[in-house]
C-alpha cells in the first residue's frame, strides 16, 4: 500500500508517494539527505535523530506517513544557504567534538533543539537532554564543550 | 522498511473505534516506539490502525469532579511539562522523566506504556499508587460503550492486559483525592537513561504533621513480579501508625514478602529484594521529612 504525503524538508516542500511501511530515515535518505544515519535501527542510539516540528525524534522508528504536513529538519538543513555553518556546527569543529562522525548529525540536531528553545541549561541538564544520543567513540567531553559554548553564549 | 501492508489513519476517536469494529486483525499503534521495534524482530506483516492523527486523545484536563483525565496518546514529554501534572501529581512527572531518552519521550505515549503490558512500564507504579482508573471504549453494533477499570485489575499477566479486540483506551483518570499524597518514584537501572528498570518503586502517602501518624499509604513495584503490582499487605501494616524507623522496617519486610520477586537476566531475585528494601526505605524516609499538605 502506498500513500501520497506532502511535507517540508529543510525548508523545501516535497510531495511524494511512499510505501506505508517506509521509515522517516529511509524517506529523507532517499531524497539525498544521507547525513541521517542508521545506527541501531531500534530507537536506542539517536544516530537517526531528526527534528520533527522542532522536536528531536528517532526517525528509524517513525513512519514516513506520519510526516504528512509536518516540518522535518536534517543535518543538511543546519547551515545557511551560502554554506555558513550554524554556531553549533562551528563549535563542534572548534571544540574537537567529532571523532568518527557517525553520531555527529544526531548530536547536532538534538543540540540544535536545545539552542532553539532559548532556555538556559546546566551541565547536568545538557547531559540529560543529550542522553538519547550515543557516541561510541565516547568523545562526550568535546561534544559537551561545544554545546556549553553555544548554549551559554546567549 | 517495515512489514506494514495496510494503514488506517483515523482523525477522531470515533473514527478510530469505527475502523476497529469494522476491520479484523488491526494492530493499534500510537507512538510506535514499542510496536515498530518489535515488528523489526519478526517476519510478521501487519495491518495497522495508527492513532497518530487523533489529536483529541492527546490532552490533559480536569474533569467536572476535579479529577485529572489524561488522554491515552499523551506523550511522556507532555507529562513532564504539563502544569496540571506538575501541580497535582508531580510523581507522574518524575516517573515520566526516567523513561527512555528525549527522542523516545517525544513519541512514546502513556496509553501505549500501559496497553503493551510491559512489566517495566515506568508510568505504571506511579499510576498504581495514584489509584488511576482507565476509561476503555468500544462500539457494540454501532452503540458507543465505555467501561472503567482500575489500573490494578487491568494487568492480567506478563504482557497481558484487560483489553479486548475492538476496545481502545481513551483516558487515564486520576482521582482528586490522590492529589494530597506526597512521595516519589525511584527507578533503579544500570544506566541513567535509555535503559529498562531493574526495579521501580513508587510510594505515596499522607503523614499527619502534628502527630506523625500515617493517614494514607500506597506502594507499588515495577519489574519485581510478572506485572506491576500494588502491595496492599505492606500498606495495611503502615496505615494508622506513627512513621518511624521500626515501621519502615516492618513495611520493607512485608514488601519483600508480597513482591513475588523473580530472577531474570536483568537482575537476580536476591538483588531485587535488596533493592526494594533500600528504595522503599529511601522513599518512606522522604515522607518523614516532607510530611504532607494541609487541606
Amino acid at each position: 500500500m502506498t500513500k501520497d504525503i506532502q511535507f517540508t524538508l529543510n525548508g523545501k516542500r516535497f510531495e511524494v508517494t511512499i510505501d506505508v511501511g517506509m521509515s522517516l530515515t529511509d524517506l529523507v535518505r532517499s531524497l539525498g539527505n544521507k547525513g541521517t544515519k542508521v545506527g541501531c535501527g531500534a530507537g536506542e542510539c539517536g544516530a537517526c535523530t531528526v527534528l520533527l516540528n522542532g522536536k528531536p525524534v528517532n526517525s528509524c522508528i517513525y513512519l514516513a506517513v506520519w510526516a504528512d504536513n509536518k516540518e522535518v529538519l536534517t543535518v543538511e538543513g543546519l547551515s545557511a544557504p551560502d554554506g555558513t555553518l550554524s554556531p553549533l556546527q562551528q563549535a563542534f569543529i572548534d571544540e574537537g567534538a567529532v571523532q568518527c562522525g557517525f553520531c555527529t548529525p544526531g548530536m547536532l540536531l538534538t543540540g540544535t533543539s536545545l539552542v532553539n528553545s532559548g532556555k538556559h541549561y546546566s551541565d547536568e541538564e545538557i547531559k540529560y537532554e543529550m542522553s538519547g544520543n550515543f557516541c561510541r567513540c565516547t568523545g562526550y567531553q568535546g561534544i559537551l564543550s561545544a554545546l556549553k559554548k553555544v548554549l551559554n553564549s546567549k | 522498511m517495515y512489514n506494514i501492508v495496510k494503514i488506517i489513519e483515523p482523525r477522531s476517536f470515533s473514527e478510530a473505534l469505527t475502523a476497529l469494529s469494522n476491520t479484523p486483525d488491526l494492530t493499534v499503534i500510537a507512538g510506535g516506539t514499542d510496536v515498530l521495534v518489535k515488528l523489526k524482530k519478526t517476519q510478521e506483516t501487519l495491518s495497522v490502525l495508527s492513532l497518530d492523527s487523533v489529536d483529541e486523545m492527546r490532552s490533559i484536563r480536569k474533569t467536572s469532579d476535579g479529577s485529572l483525565a489524561i488522554g491515552a496518546l499523551t506523550t511522556f514529554d507532555m507529562l513532564m511539562n504539563d502544569p496540571l501534572i506538575n501541580e497535582h501529581t508531580p510523581i507522574l512527572k518524575q516517573a515520566a522523566g526516567t523513561m527512555g531518552g528525549p527522542q523516545i519521550r517525544n513519541r512514546a505515549t502513556v496509553g501505549g506504556n500501559l496497553c503493551n503490558g510491559a512489566v517495566s512500564a515506568d508510568s505504571a507504579p506511579a499510576l498504581l499508587t495514584l489509584n488511576a482508573k482507565l476509561v476503555i471504549s468500544r462500539l457494540d453494533e454501532g452503540e458507543y460503550l465505555e467501561r472503567i477499570v482500575p489500573l490494578e485489575s487491568f494487568y492480567k499477566g506478563p504482557g497481558k492486559v484487560d483489553l479486548a479486540y475492538g476496545e481502545l483506551l481513551k483516558d487515564i483518570i486520576i482521582p482528586k483525592d490522590s492529589f494530597r499524597c506526597r512521595g516519589g518514584y525511584i527507578k533503579y537501572s544500570r544506566r541513567k537513561a535509555m535503559d529498562l528498570a531493574m526495579l521501580g518503586v513508587s510510594v505515596l502517602g499522607i503523614v499527619n504533621e502534628s502527630n506523625g501518624v500515617v493517614e494514607d499509604f500506597r506502594i507499588a513495584l515495577g519489574v519485581a513480579a510478572p506485572t506491576p503490582i500494588r502491595l496492599h499487605e505492606a500498606e495495611s501494616v503502615c496505615i494508622g501508625k506513627k512513621l518511624d524507623q521500626d515501621l519502615i522496617k516492618a513495611v520493607c519486610d512485608q514488601v519483600v514478602q508480597g513482591s513475588h520477586a523473580r530472577d531474570s537476566w536483568r537482575a537476580s531475585k536476591a538483588f531485587r529484594e535488596y533493592l526494594m528494601r533500600e528504595l522503599t526505605s529511601i522513599l518512606m524516609n522522604s515522607l518523614i521529612k516532607e510530611g504532607s499538605l494541609h487541606d
